[in-house]
This record gives C-alpha cells, structure tokens and sequence, in this order.
C-alpha cells in the first residue's frame, strides 16, 4: 500500500498542485516571478487562440463521438447477435487497432491520406481528378475523426460487448414467451441493459477527444500549414511550454481543460445515472 | 498518458463482464428466436472488418516496396521489386541500429514500467481490499478521483517538476510515471474482494502464517486472473506511450519506438529533408508485430482467466 501512495503523491497530487501554483504566478520582465491571483485565467478567457481549439474539439466531440460509439454500438448488438459466422473473428478483428500505437496509426493514415503514394492518390489518378483530399483544410478535421474512429470503434464494440454478456438469459427467454421479435428485444431487453457502458463509454470518449493530442500532432508533420500551433487546446499548452517556455500559461490551460472535462464527465454520469432510476 | 485512461474502460468492461464471457454458440438461448446463421448479415458485418484492416494490409504491402516503388505502384497491390528483406535490414542497420536501440528501450520501459505499476497495482488494491485501516475510504475517493483526471493536464508540470528533480532525459522520466495505475488498483481492489475469502486469510492467520506468506501462497494465485488483466492493459499502454516520452526525451538514445518512428517521418519535411519513407514504413510494421502477438496471444489467457474467475455465478 505504501509505496503506491508514496509514487501515486509523486505522479499525480504533486502535479496538479503544482499546475495549480504555476497557473497563478507569471514570469515578470522586472522582479522575477510574481503571484498574479487570476491574471492568467482572465488572459486564456480573451485569447482567441484558445477559443478557436476548444471550438474545433467541441466539434470534434460533437459529431466523431456520437458516430464512434453508434458504430461500436451496431458492431457490438451484431457480434451479440448469434447471427454471424465466425462471430469471434469479427470480435478480435474489430478489436485489433486498438493495439496498434497511435503513432503508428497515425502514420498509417497520413500515408494512405497522402497525395504522394497514398491510396487517395491512387483514387485520384484512377478518377482523373482530384476529388479525394484529405489534408485540405474543410476536411482536416474528419480526416483526424477517422483516424480516431478506426483506433477505438472496436475497443467501444468490446465494452458495449462486455455488457451484453452478462444479460440473464431468463430474460431472453420471457421475452420469447411473450413474443417479441429481436428489434424488440434490443430496444426492450439490450439497450437498457448498456446505459451504463455507454455512459462509461462517453465519459471516456470526452475526455479523450478534449485531450486530443497524439493524432493532429503526428499529421502537422505532414499537413503543416492545415495544423496550427494551437490546433487543439491540449497542443496549445504543449507549443506554449515547449515552444514559448510560456509555462503558467501552459499550466492554465492544462487546469481550465482538466476542470472542463471533469465537469462534463460529471454532468454525463448524472444525466446517465437519474434515467436508469427512472 | 491519454492510452492509459482509455485502455482503463476496457478493463473495467471486461472486469464488469467475469463469468459471463463465453463464445455465444455455447449460449443457450443466445437470442429468443435462436436465430439462424446469416450470411448476408455476415457479409454486411464484412465491412466492419475490412475498415479494421485496409491500413494493416496496406502497410504489410508497402513494407515490401523500394522507396521509388512507393510512388509508382498502387498502394494495396505489390510492386514488381520485392524488397522487404532489404528493407528489414535497412531499418534495422540505420544510423548504426538505432532502431534495435529503442526497440530495447521500449522493452525496458515496458517491463519497468507495466510490471511495477501491475505489481503496485496488485498489492495496494489487495490492501485496500483486505485490511482495515483509519483513511481507507479517503484513499479510494482519491484514486477514483484520478481515474478521471486527464493525463496532458499532469504532463507538462510532470514535466516541470521531473527537470527541476534532474529526472528528465533519463528513463526514470518514463518509468516513474508508468507506474501509477488508479484503474490497476481498481479492478484488483474489486477483484480481491470478490475473489479472496476473508475466511480463508483468517484461516491462515490462525496457523501461523505471516502476512506476506499468505500473500504469496494463497492471495496471489486466487488474484491471478486479475493480475494478468492489468498487466496486459498496462504493457499496451507502455508500449504505444507517446506523449510522455516525446515531452520527457529530449536525447534519441532513450526514445521508445513511437517517438522514434515520429522523428524518421518528420525527416521527410524541412530544410534538409532527408525522408526514408520505406523505412518508416517497415519500422511501423516491426513496431506493431510484438504488440500485436502479445495482445491476441494473452488475449486468450485473460479471457479464459475471467471466465475461470467467475466460479460463483
């Protein structure tokens, strides 16, 4: 028990104390370091740059999410169905990418995106236009989306999975007396069953798509002038302290997206939670 | 760090799931109409499974290809020079193997990093599970609590605090952070309370054995499935670790295979560009393999274990 305490205040409590003290302090020009009560909180609230990241992974969230887990969702009651051949292969298929490093999916994608010798050249060339161009800036964002989707649609589909297996199967079977066709027993019988993975599994997916790091950070390499420094909020802390050497306002970042997050989680499971005891 | 929180649901999934987990044709009664197989609902299924794997087997295919092939060939078909022995051997030799270098990084900071975070896991949420002690309850609020907390917000002060310590650059930088597993702790927690009789501990109180002998002797067999969950989540989540190690590692030599495959593609763009796409390609693919094997390999073992765990249904 000790020594996970001991490591456990060291990775994470001493941390986010010291994010907390960094946020609220500022490098002076005259006088070194300086307590600045709220000042950094008031400057991220007016920096348009800031706005314009969390605009762009609120719309992220909005739309990659809910398509993410709607996939995962079909794949799940698919797979749950009895229906497929070889269930258990789709189940380990759909799965698979989730081992694959985001770098390395990453890498994958921007390869297949690229006009050099990626697939949506090929397509191009084949069509004789340019129809398909991923790192354009109106599709940047869905480009990223799917990269997104592909890593985590089977590991949604496992925990959606996970949930219908420990479905009692008296249930299943008052159902059959009573008649009920399957989509009646999915909307009857299943779906209740995965409200509660499917809150986890939000929760998750918004923390996931506010933190959005990995995926525009690799593609920069390779779409440069789409990707900005600030591309998303999280990127913008990472450029301000590694860039800028801007650490307090780096820090306020990383504290108002930490609190954000928390709170949408929370508001989440709440929501989540009174429908089930109604 | 964002992989870790991530990787944290589908253990808890799985852990929520124990002894309910059987391949669904052992199912009696899988469905009220105990449906007949589908082939046209399997082909439609089909879709699914080549999205899964269009980008797997374009990489496997363009592994074999030189880099001028690379341009001239279509992408999911094989190029007439079939180099992918070549390009294996060039990866591996490359700047004087500095690709076998942060393949041994990687295995290092995976073994320090998953094995310590599983064995701290292990006997701190075995703790919190069987003993009684003032600020339990407090402890467990607080480790829940990190569950949530987003890793990018603790990267940068992690970062701030590890340099003012003399820790960055060196594996520590790595090591130290792995090792914390609040999910881990979770599921081992829960786990033990379900799978260890207090009775049976008592029992071994009573005939003389030590704490740390039971431990050892009863408690870590009964936990096994469990350990091996955590285990397999947190090598995963070691393995693919890519913001940690890119804010910490400022020296090539102690990158893991993520950052280092990241640095060879951006030598594709810049002043003096230099790119070795076949390289990254082959390296991405050699990357994957081991993690791949591993993920269906265990995948077995943690799947029997749960279902072996879940007597008492």
């Amino acid at each position: 028990m000790a020594p996970f305490l001991v490591v456990f205040l060291l990775v994470f409590i001493a941390p986010v104390a010291y994010s907390i003290y960094l946020s609220l302090f500022r490098e002076q020009m005259v006088g070194g370091n300086a307590f600045v009560g709220f000042e950094n909180y008031v400057a991220l609230f007016v920096d348009p740059q800031f706005w314009e990241g969390l605009g762009r992974v609120t719309l992220f969230l909005l739309v990659q999410v809910p398509v993410m887990l709607g996939l995962a969702l079909v794949a799940a009651l698919a797979i749950d169905s009895a229906r497929l051949h070889a269930s258990g292969f789709f189940r380990i298929v759909i799965f698979l990418p989730y081992a694959v490093p985001a770098v390395v999916a990453v890498l994958m994608w921007g390869f297949i995106y690229g006009d050099n010798f990626g697939l949506a050249a090929n397509i191009n060339d084949w069509l004789g236009s340019t129809v398909l161009t991923p790192f354009a800036r109106e599709w940047i964002l869905v480009s990223i989306g799917n990269i997104v989707t592909w890593e985590f649609v089977g590991y949604n589909m496992l925990i959606f999975y996970s949930a219908l297996r420990v479905i009692p199967t008296d249930l299943y079977e008052a159902a059959e007396l009573d008649g009920a066709g399957p989509m009646r027993v999915i909307t009857g019988i299943k779906l209740p069953a995965l409200r509660g993975a499917i809150v986890i599994a939000t929760i998750f997916s918004i923390i996931g798509s506010f933190q959005l790091f990995n995926e525009p950070n690799i593609l920069r390499t390779l779409a440069p002038n789409i990707i900005t420094t600030y591309f998303t909020p999280n990127m913008y802390a990472y450029n301000l302290s590694f860039a800028g050497q801007q650490y307090n306002a780096s820090a306020t970042v990383a504290i108002v997206m930490g609190v954000l997050t928390a709170v949408i989680a929370y508001v989440v499971q709440l929501r989540g939670s009174r429908k089930e005891e109604l | 760090m964002s992989t870790m929180t991530e990787v944290m649901t589908t253990a808890d999934a799985a852990g929520g799931s124990r002894g309910s987990r059987r391949r669904p044709t052992r199912r009696p009664l899988a469905s009220p109409l105990r449906p007949r197989k589908s082939v046209a609902f399997t082909l439609l299924m089909g879709i699914f499974v080549i999205y899964s794997l269009v980008p797997l087997v374009w990489l496997v295919i363009n592994s074999t290809k030189t880099q001028a092939g690379l341009f001239s060939s279509f992408g999911l078909w094989f190029d007439d020079d079939f180099v992918f022995f070549q390009n294996i051997w060039e990866t591996l030799t490359y700047k004087d193997g500095i690709f076998l270098r942060w393949f041994g990084n990687t295995l290092l900071y995976v073994v320090l990093g998953a094995g310590g975070a599983t064995l701290l896991a292990t006997l701190a949420g075995y703790g919190l599970a069987k003993f009684r002690f003032t600020g339990r309850r407090a402890v467990f609020a607080v480790v829940l609590g990190a569950i949530a907390v987003p890793g990018t917000a603790l990267a940068v002060p992690t970062f701030l605090m590890f340099s003012q310590l003399g820790l960055t650059n060196t594996p520590w930088a790595i090591i130290i952070p792995s090792l914390i597993s609040p999910f881990g702790l979770y599921l081992i927690w829960v786990y033990a309370v379900d799978s260890v009789p207090t009775e049976l501990l008592e029992a071994a109180r009573m005939d003389g054995a030590g704490e740390f002998r039971t431990f050892f002797t009863i408690s870590i067999r009964l936990l096994s499935p469990g350990i091996v969950t955590v285990l397999l989540f947190t090598v995963v989540a070691t393995w693919n670790n890519y913001f940690l190690p890119l804010i910490m590692l400022s020296d090539p030599t102690w990158y893991p295979l993520t950052v280092g495959l990241n640095q060879w593609s951006a030598q594709a763009t810049g002043v003096s560009a230099q790119p070795i796409y076949n390289l990254v390609i082959t390296g991405s693919l050699l990357t994957i393999v081991p993690i791949v094997v591993a993920f269906l390999g265990l995948q077995r073992f943690w799947q029997s274990g749960l279902s072996a765990g879940s007597v008492k249904q």
